[in-house]
């Protein structure tokens, strides 16, 4: 092989080089985002949910039929027509309704999961942070609220406060913090002794600084598909307690306050039931599925 | 000598998220009958990944065994049996041992039953049959009350003894080859004197080759018959025993026999170390892939790959240096023999 | 040996004990009445094997874990018995750095706030003078400015060590643990790792225990070494001496089990094989810990406790043949 004798001069190394990071710069998120990616049912469960949640916000003010017009001309119309899922008892249109019915039941998810969040991750923090005594006394609160039937809060709550969104969610979020506050006081727990936690202690940080700046965030991939089910569960129990009677009262709607109205003419009209039904069920299932998918893309150990 | 494995043309790549990462490049080498080839190389640098293509272990996907790639056992090509033929090869023929002996064992299981196992698939023994052999095995490599520990769980042996288990069942079906991956860098000092001395005394009573693999070099010179030093996937210099400890012509072969402080350095001393890390195997560079770390590079290595230069039947290396063209260099300090320079 | 300049040592252990209860009638035994005392300026280097308790002793030295009896005196100040303001005081004068590289960072913090983080809990700078200090703390250890908006995830374990260095030295200590600062790593990264502890030491009048396994690593870099064994310190002598002449058996075994790089040594040399496994340090028999797998062993090794003592100039050493 001909060779120029030039190139053969000592030159040594070049320390800049050696130390270069070659691949970009890739973010757990980004990481966790192409995973997702790759999953076609969370992605599709993702895209509906997405649609469901923007015609929620946006589509009541831009359907031709308002939802609160009561036309009496076409009670009880099919669906398919120019209304689209039909109408109701009194001439509304279904789908505007299932639309801002749809706003309600969803607040009363994300708010819900929200608050209850918050509190749990404080408690949770607290309580596996500091062990011992403390989350002694922590834990046998949350088991003894645990075991209380929810029914019987919101029934109670409904009693004292008036029926609404309001004391709906705060019915919700009493009895279900315990199970957050659990999962983050298990997660701390194991955390707790990792070395970089070791490391902030040797520095001298003290234990809110550590539960906020090291625990927690450590503990958000566990928080994201919690919250991924949790929405669909609050939908759920709004939805059932609707169904009862102890929800949403009109004229305010929910999906839950439709179904419950669809309930009552099952037999002569059943697109009042079956559409809001229906949308219950999806955007459960959507949640449900994109829960799934998260949890494989934010799960560190399947990272290739 | 009999060969029997031969390795031609081994390229591995995994596909990960920000493309093809290279493990293996195209290295080849042989192992003779009897024999310990140790493969000798840092984190990265491909030789677990070599160990695991030998039995076709690598999870396919993400990684892949590129085209043209030949492994010869016994003349047959590993790459092409299939599954049946494989799952024959595996524990019977060739047999590993892997580098933590806390997880490579079942925990659920006795480890009679574990050393029994491949005695049953293999050799057709029957459960009782195989039972004591697992005990002959277990006397074998020294562990003391071997019927009562045969009926025992890993969790109830210390580190030490759960390496020994390993051994026992890798030689179980008196394996033609064992491939020891990393088998000691997980235990004590004065464990490892012991598993050491264990492995060699098997291999002599048994016959196996082995091959050894591992990135400390005091166990390789009480071990091993000839060595191979890997580096970003390739195999950058080869010889016996002697000709790497007394003659070793590769800068990075170098670097690697000075970062070991002898007992004999000055106290305090600026250690021999290389500066800066591998290059990431998902854009290797063109040239010599120890060019950037290297004292000795010139323009020429960071271009193109050094050809294999043959000084001996046993010793080869690829590098530059020994170029006619290169300019003389002394080497480092406590290295020995001079750099060769084939005219 | 090293005169400093101060009469009194930086650090002084003087017995001290950790037990750990783990059920109604287990206690492990993890240092079991250990005394040393670092000087100013010095690496006191201790080593042993798995279990041995040096790991814990380096812990509990440090702060983490709570003594359960002995004291630990750092510049004459008993560490445990201690208030707020000299604990605080104590933090940023003594520092760790880990073994794990892949452990011992948050993976969700960037590098630049990992190593900033000890310089926001004790104020020492902000803004821009703060971003300066990372820098030139990365510049310190051998990485560059760029490496500060990576994750840990995209380094290799010799840089992550790097960087848990750089976040040691943030607050200006002037003691660090080294606990098993190389045993993760590559054998030429360890070399660059011992070398940026080396020359920071000169630099910087810092004063190291450093833990480790590896007896030629650790003779390089520390000017005493301990020797432990099962939660007891067997032997304490200048690195030198401990290698020239060592005199407690399990020191012995220990040096002549480490593998030389050199065949035609290996061929020639002859071992001294211990028997048998390290026994547990769960509820340990009275005695010499180290009697059942001694070959000097007399019936006394196993109902007295050998005393530590010196034997000769400066070298101590817990047996009864002395």
């Amino acid at each position: 092989m001909l060779l120029d004798k030039n190139k053969f001069e000592l030159i040594g190394t070049i320390d800049a080089e050696a130390e270069k990071i070659n691949r970009p710069a890739i973010t757990y998120w980004q990481d966790a985002w192409r995973r997702l990616k790759k999953n076609p049912v969370a992605m599709l469960s993702l895209g509906f949910l997405i649609l469901v949640i923007l015609s929620c916000v946006f589509g009541p003010y831009i359907v031709p039929h308002k939802y609160d017009t009561q036309d009496y001309n076409l009670l009880d119309k099919s669906p398919f027509g120019n209304y689209w899922f039909g109408t109701d008892n009194v001439g509304r249109d279904l789908f505007a309704r299932v639309l801002i019915g749809g706003r309600v039941s969803l607040i009363i998810g994300f708010v819900g999961t929200a608050v209850e969040l918050v509190f749990g991750c404080i408690y949770g923090g607290i309580s596996g942070y500091f062990g011992g005594k403390i989350d002694t006394v922590l834990m046998r609160i949350v088991e003894v609220m645990a075991t209380i039937p929810y029914l019987i809060i919101v029934i109670l709550l409904l009693i004292v406060l008036p029926a609404g969104m309001g004391t709906l969610i705060l019915a919700l979020v009493i009895t279900g913090w315990t199970s957050i506050a659990r999962l983050i006081r298990g997660q701390v727990m194991q955390l707790k002794s990792s070395e970089y936690v070791m490391a902030a202690k040797a520095l001298g940080a003290s234990p809110s600084r550590i539960i906020l700046k090291h625990l927690i965030p450590n503990t958000i991939g566990v928080i994201i598909v919690y919250m991924s089910m949790d929405i669909p569960a609050y939908i759920f129990d709004e939805a059932f307690l609707s169904f009862l009677g102890l929800g949403i009262q009109p004229p305010n709607t929910s999906w839950g306050a439709l179904v419950f109205a669809g309930q009552g003419v099952m037999t002569n009209h059943p697109h009042e039931l079956i559409f809001p039904a229906v949308a219950i069920s999806l955007t459960i299932l959507a949640f449900n599925l994109l829960g799934d998918g998260l949890r494989d893309a934010l799960d560190p150990k399947l990272r290739q | 000598m009999d060969k029997i494995l031969e390795v031609k043309n081994l390229r591995v790549s995994y596909h990960t998220y920000a493309g093809e990462v290279q493990s293996v490049r195209g290295i080849d080498f042989y192992l003779n009958k009897g024999e310990t080839l140790a493969i000798v190389g840092e984190s990265g640098c491909g030789k677990s990944v070599t160990s695991k293509a030998i039995m076709k272990l690598i999870q396919t996907p993400p990684g892949e065994i590129k085209e043209g790639s030949e492994i010869l056992f016994n003349g047959q090509d590993v790459l092409k049996m299939d599954e049946n033929a494989l799952r024959e090869l595996r524990g019977s023929d060739i047999s590993m041992i892997f580098q933590d002996p806390m997880t490579s064992l079942n925990p659920t299981m006795t480890v009679g039953k574990q050393i029994s196992e491949s005695l049953v698939i293999h050799r057709g023994l029957s459960k009782a049959e195989a039972f004591e052999e697992a005990v002959k095995m277990l006397k074998l490599v020294n562990i003391p009350n071997a019927d009562k520990r045969a009926k025992q769980y890993p969790h109830e042996f210390s580190g030490g003894m759960r390496q020994r288990a390993m051994i026992a069942i890798a030689l179980a079906c008196n394996p033609k080859i064992l491939i020891a991956d990393e088998p000691t860098t997980a235990l004590d000092v004065t464990i490892q004197a012991q598993i050491m001395d264990l492995m060699k005394d098997l291999q002599d009573k048994l016959g196996s080759a082995v091959i050894l693999i591992t990135h400390d070099l005091g166990v390789v010179a009480d071990f091993a018959d000839r060595i191979q030093v890997m580096y970003s996937g390739l195999i950058i210099e080869r010889g016996t025993v002697n000709e790497i400890f007394y003659n070793p012509q590769h800068p990075y072969t170098w670097a690697l026999l000075k970062s070991v402080p002898r007992l004999t350095t000055e106290h305090k001393d600026t250690l021999y170390s290389i500066k800066g890390t591998p290059p990431d195997l998902l854009c290797p560079p063109v040239g010599c892939p120890f060019a950037a770390r290297c004292e000795y590079a010139m323009a020429v290595c960071k271009e193109s790959m050094p050809e294999d230069t043959v000084l001996s039947p046993t010793h080869s290396v690829n590098c530059w240096l020994q170029h006619p063209y290169a300019p003389k260099v002394a080497k480092p300090d406590g290295i020995g023999g001079t750099v060769n320079e084939s005219k | 040996m090293s005169q400093n300049n101060e009469n009194k040592p930086l650090i002084e252990v003087k017995n001290l004990k950790k037990y750990f209860k783990l059920g109604p009638k287990a206690i492990l035994k993890a240092v079991d009445d250990v005394s040393f005392t670092i000087n100013k300026g010095e690496t006191l280097g201790l080593v042993g094997e798995s279990g041995c308790g040096k790991t814990t002793c380096g812990r509990t030295v440090m702060g983490l874990y709570h003594a359960t009896s002995g004291e630990v005196l750092f510049d004459g100040v008993n560490i445990n018995d201690s208030n707020a303001k000299q604990k605080k005081d104590f933090t940023r004068k003594a520092q760790i750095i880990f073994q794990d590289p892949y452990a011992s960072l948050n993976p969700r913090m960037t590098v630049g706030d990992i190593i900033g983080e000890g310089i926001e809990i004790h104020g020492l700078y902000t803004g821009q003078e703060k971003i300066d200090k990372i820098y030139h703390l990365l510049e310190l250890v051998g990485l560059n400015k760029e490496h500060a908006s990576r994750f840990p995830h995209e380094f290799s374990g010799g840089q992550r060590q790097r960087i848990g260095i750089a976040r040691a030295l943030a607050i200006e200590p002037e003691f660090i643990v080294c606990d098993e600062p190389i045993s993760a790593l590559d054998v030429s990264i360890q070399a660059q790792v011992v070398n940026l502890l080396i020359k920071l030491q000169r630099e910087l009048g810092l004063t190291y225990l450093f833990i480790a396994h590896d007896l030629s690593m650790v003779k390089h870099i520390s000017d005493r070494v301990g020797v432990m064994y099962l939660g007891t310190m067997v032997e304490l002598s200048s690195s030198h001496d401990l290698y020239a002449k060592p005199l407690h058996p399990y020191t012995q075994a220990l040096l002549s089990a480490i593998p030389i790089p050199d065949p035609e040594t290996e061929k020639n040399r002859k071992r001294i094989m211990l028997e048998g496994e390290v026994p547990s340090p769960i509820n340990p028999k009275p005695g010499c810990r180290f009697a059942a797998r001694c070959r000097y062993a007399k019936p006394i090794c196993s109902e007295v406790t050998p005393e530590f003592k010196e034997v000769e100039k400066e070298h101590f050493v817990a047996c009864h043949l002395f």
